[in-house]
């Protein structure tokens, strides 16, 4: 079958991540990744399905590792060579439509649950994440045993499956897997958030996953204000119409929340600023930004995957600020106290906003080296989430 | 003799007219048989004795006692002055402010008067700094006062420092600085740039706060003020009179000092800026054409700190002292004989070239915001009568308009220019919805009180000052601006004077008439 697969080429990885900057292309070309034509995953027995892929999205993750970004803590967490593509949308050997919730969780590699009921990505303790029977992997798209959505096919245990309802989409399920991770970072804001009468976050940078934070706030953090830094005009559009309350450019965002708060800048810090902010660019200069608009003992969410960023954290430690990660999504805590799925979440939340329209471009995966430069620049170009189609019979061969 | 400004009818043989860009300016070809161009009046002579003739303004006032005889020992004397706006360029040493306040200091010594405060009369304005004080005053007159803390500088944001003093039959609120209010006399020490400056503006305006002046501040009145220059017409200058009327009933007594100056406005080797093109010598355009090419190669931040070191040399042509009705009277007439020009009819088409310089940026960034203000808000309104250009008429004007604010002086122009501006150009709209939380933002009111920052609704005020250019033209283009940064004010980017002639067709059509105002220097159009 056909497949983009990743392997562990350190040459090519250190040449990618050189060239990245200046061609995207030219790095998907030189990188660790090249399409081939292998045999599918072995069989992994009793709860394991086939799925045959639809669409499958490139995720700024999947881009970090083929361009040589990906901090080196991954290496003992994948095992290689992986086919990359967690955004999935498939059909199983019956039919039935399914997304894909990629953690390969207890349930998927035979491992007791954290709590009954438990999704995927919840537990406190990872090791079944690294140890057999499956090869290491967080989540299929970086576990050579599965396979991944940037193939003909791949595994996935019956753990990960979420019915697509009939009347959705494709494109608007290939938008569940990152809608999920938009809503779990803004439902870790509600720590910060709570018995505050007016509550404001700000989200900074508006790609796919930005706009799903945006989403996610809107729809599960009541009363919250919602404040973006987006750099092009088709973000800008698309933060306002997800809900965003007040949307600017990046370099605008801290005064945009200094004037919404009402306080004071001392040399580059706001001395007030928004209860919690996500960060959905991950860099050292969007974290320092994040720390600079963040009250006192407020919250930082990062969702961007930062790997290694040079910060000075003499504000976090002045200010007592509270930075977590937001990595997937599992089972959340809502504002009311409910307990509720976060894929449950987002399948609700693609279709009521209709995350359709993120979708910017489709390739086949024999166009990989175009289909990664797009989304490599997707802001640049207008673009928001590029992915692969596999629906035609030409790509089942 | 000065000869009188003059207005040249463009023909085939006219030379191109040198257009101000900012820190550059460029020669452009204006359309022959219907392009005219507005020269000023060149500088009358200045005064010869100067400080004899202040002295003697002093002693000699129009309807008012003498100073000698308004001071007495154990009284409270303020002097308050025009802020770092006036005059532009700032003069040489000694300003007129210096000699002006060194005259009535030396009155008030031998009347035993040693309850004296210097206030520099700012209104909304940033602080000025050291430098500049110590430029509008002197040193000695600084350094006797300033460290003693008796010269200061306005605060329109200090409650304990400001005074209610009632409301106009209009409502309109009065409060102005207690000290001033509080005197046994204030006197006003005036440069009047041009004919809107001065009067009751000076002490309602310059020493007043938020409170008083958002009722003339304000879109219905800048709109309707047709125009500053014309105090018959202006509805700025009508409500300040009637505060002023207001502080003369509630007894602050005010004696005012009022001086003019001439037009000579640049030195050498930049005076051929001030001359007429075809009597440009051949110096003259080796000038030009060196300083511009040299421009063009030099940083901004480089550019712009030659040309704000320019002192000019004008000087003083009048100065009378008094009730300030009467005085203001007689300085506007003075004022008007050194600037203004007759013109006949207006145009299709009003050009003008921004100048580096405005009432608001001095040592400091002309920001998109000034360039506006500038343009709609001073070029346009110089006029008498009516304006140049006629109703429905379209507006060309020559900057960079660099998307680029001075984050010490302008904080709140760059939340307006982001904000505000981003949702709305309409003065109407801006002042509801988002005045009132820029004037009370308390981060804006620190950094004017302790930094040297205008203050927070300033940048509403002059966007408010452009009200009526913005009304009564149908497009407004600038010509070699940031292009983002123009679309941002609400206004149409060109690349050429061409260009801009071809996308104001949409309006004028292909020949329309066009006038050029050549200032500065300052003029005064009277368009009959």
């Amino acid at each position: 079958m056909k497949a983009l697969q990743v392997s562990r080429k350190v040459a090519r990885l250190g040449i990618a991540r050189m060239v990245s900057a200046l061609s995207p292309a030219a790095a998907a070309r030189i990188g660790p990744i090249e399409l081939v034509n292998i045999d599918p995953p072995a069989p992994l027995g009793e709860g394991w399905h086939t799925v045959t892929t639809r669409l499958s999205g490139i995720c700024g993750s999947d881009l970090s590792t083929i361009e040589g970004h990906a901090s080196t803590y991954f290496d003992d967490w994948v095992s290689f060579p992986f086919t990359p593509g967690h955004e999935v949308l498939g059909n199983l050997t019956d039919g039935t439509r399914v997304v894909i919730e990629p953690v390969l969780g207890h349930a998927a590699r035979g491992f007791p649950l954290p709590f009954p009921g438990a999704a995927p990505g919840d537990g406190d303790d990872y090791a079944h994440l690294a140890l057999p029977p499956l090869e290491p992997g967080i989540q299929t798209g970086f576990c050579h045993s599965t396979g991944g959505g940037w193939s003909t096919s791949f595994l996935a245990h019956e753990s990960q499956l979420h019915h697509v309802p009939d009347e959705m989409s494709d494109e608007t399920a290939v938008m569940i897997e990152p809608a999920a991770g938009g809503i779990h970072s803004a439902l870790l804001c509600w720590p910060a958030l709570v018995g505050v009468e007016n509550p404001i976050v700000a989200v900074l940078g508006a790609g796919t996953m930005g706009l799903c934070a945006i989403a996610g706030l809107r729809r599960y953090v009541p009363g919250v204000k919602i404040l973006v830094g987006a750099r092009y005009p088709h973000q800008q559009a698309l933060a306002r119409s997800l809900g965003a309350d007040i949307v600017v450019a990046p370099d605008e965002l801290q005064r945009a929340v200094r004037r919404e708060v009402g306080c004071h800048v001392v040399g580059d810090y706001l001395t007030g600023g928004t209860h919690a902010t996500i960060d959905a660019v991950g860099n050292s200069k969007s974290i320092e930004s994040c720390l600079r608009i963040t009250k006192p003992r407020g919250r930082i969410v990062l969702m961007g995957m930062p790997s290694e960023v040079s910060v000075d954290l003499t504000g976090l430690w002045h200010r007592e600020t509270h930075i977590v990660g937001s990595y997937t999504y599992g089972t959340e805590t809502m504002p009311d106290g409910s307990r509720r799925r976060t894929f449950d979440l987002a399948i609700d939340t693609v279709a009521a906003c209709d995350m359709a329209r993120m979708v910017s471009a489709t390739y086949p995966l024999d166009d990989y080296e175009d289909a990664i430069a797009h989304a490599a620049s997707a802001g640049r170009r207008g673009a928001v989430k590029v992915v692969f189609d596999l629906r035609s019979t030409k790509e089942k061969h | 003799m000065p000869r009188p400004g003059f207005v040249l009818e463009v023909d085939r043989n006219t030379p191109p007219i040198m257009f101000w860009r900012g820190e550059n300016f460029s020669l452009e070809k204006l359309p022959a048989g219907r392009s005219r161009v507005i020269y000023a009046p060149e500088p009358e002579k200045a005064l010869d004795d100067i400080d004899g003739a202040i002295r003697h303004a002093l002693l000699n006032p129009y309807d008012h006692d003498p100073l000698p005889a308004l001071l007495f020992p154990g009284m409270k004397l303020t002097i308050a002055f025009d802020d770092v706006s006036l005059p532009l360029p700032p003069m040489r040493r000694p300003d007129i402010r210096q000699r002006v306040i060194e005259a009535v200091l030396d009155l008030a010594a031998d009347a035993g008067v040693d309850d004296v405060h210097i206030i520099a009369a700012l209104a909304l304005h940033r602080r000025m700094t050291e430098a500049e004080l110590r430029h509008a005053v002197g040193d000695r007159v600084y350094d006797a006062f300033a460290p003693r803390g008796l010269l200061y500088q306005h605060d329109a944001e200090d409650p304990e420092a400001l005074e209610y003093i009632g409301a106009t039959p209009q409502g309109e609120d009065v409060e102005i600085n207690k000290r001033a209010a509080n005197s046994d006399l204030l006197v006003y020490v005036n440069i009047n740039l041009v004919a809107m400056d001065g009067g009751w503006k000076s002490t309602a305006t310059g020493l007043s706060s938020y409170k008083s002046l958002q009722h003339h501040h304000n879109p219905k009145t800048m709109e309707a003020s047709r125009s500053f220059m014309d105090q018959h017409k202006s509805e700025l200058h009508k409500s300040n009179w009637r505060m002023g009327k207001v502080l003369v009933d509630s007894g602050v007594k005010v004696f005012q000092v009022e001086t003019t100056m001439n037009t000579d406005t640049f030195p050498k080797p930049f005076d051929f800026l001030s001359k007429r093109e075809w009597e440009w010598n051949a110096k003259d355009r080796a000038t030009f054409v060196g300083v511009s090419a040299a421009l063009k190669r030099t940083p901004t931040r480089m550019a712009r700190n030659i040309f704000h070191g320019i002192e000019a040399p004008h000087q003083m042509t009048s100065v009378q002292a008094g009730e300030v009705g009467a005085v203001h009277k007689i300085t506007t007439e003075n004022v008007y004989r050194q600037q203004l020009v007759e013109v006949q009819g207006q145009t299709d088409i009003l050009t003008m070239g921004i100048p580096y310089i405005c009432p608001y940026n001095v040592n400091s960034i002309m920001n998109p915001i000034l360039v506006m203000c500038m343009g709609l808000g001073y070029l346009f309104n110089m006029y008498r009568g009516m304006p140049l250009v006629r109703e429905g008429g379209v507006v060309i004007m020559t900057h960079p308009t660099p998307w680029d604010f001075n984050p010490v002086h302008h904080p709140s122009y760059i939340d307006f220019f982001e904000q505000v501006l981003a949702e709305t150009t309409d003065p109407y709209v801006m002042s509801q919805k988002y005045e009132k939380s820029f004037a009370e933002d308390e981060w804006y009111k620190h950094l004017y009180r302790t930094g040297n920052a205008y203050h927070g609704v300033h940048p509403f005020y002059m966007w408010y000052w452009g009200s009526h250019g913005m009304q009564h033209c149908s497009r407004v283009i600038i010509v070699g601006g940031n292009v983002k940064a123009v679309r941002r004010l609400g206004f149409t980017p060109a690349s050429t004077m061409d260009d801009a002639f071809e996308i104001a067709s949409d309006v004028v059509g292909n020949t329309p008439t066009i006038s050029h105002i050549h200032a500065p220097p300052l003029m005064v159009c009277d368009v009959k």
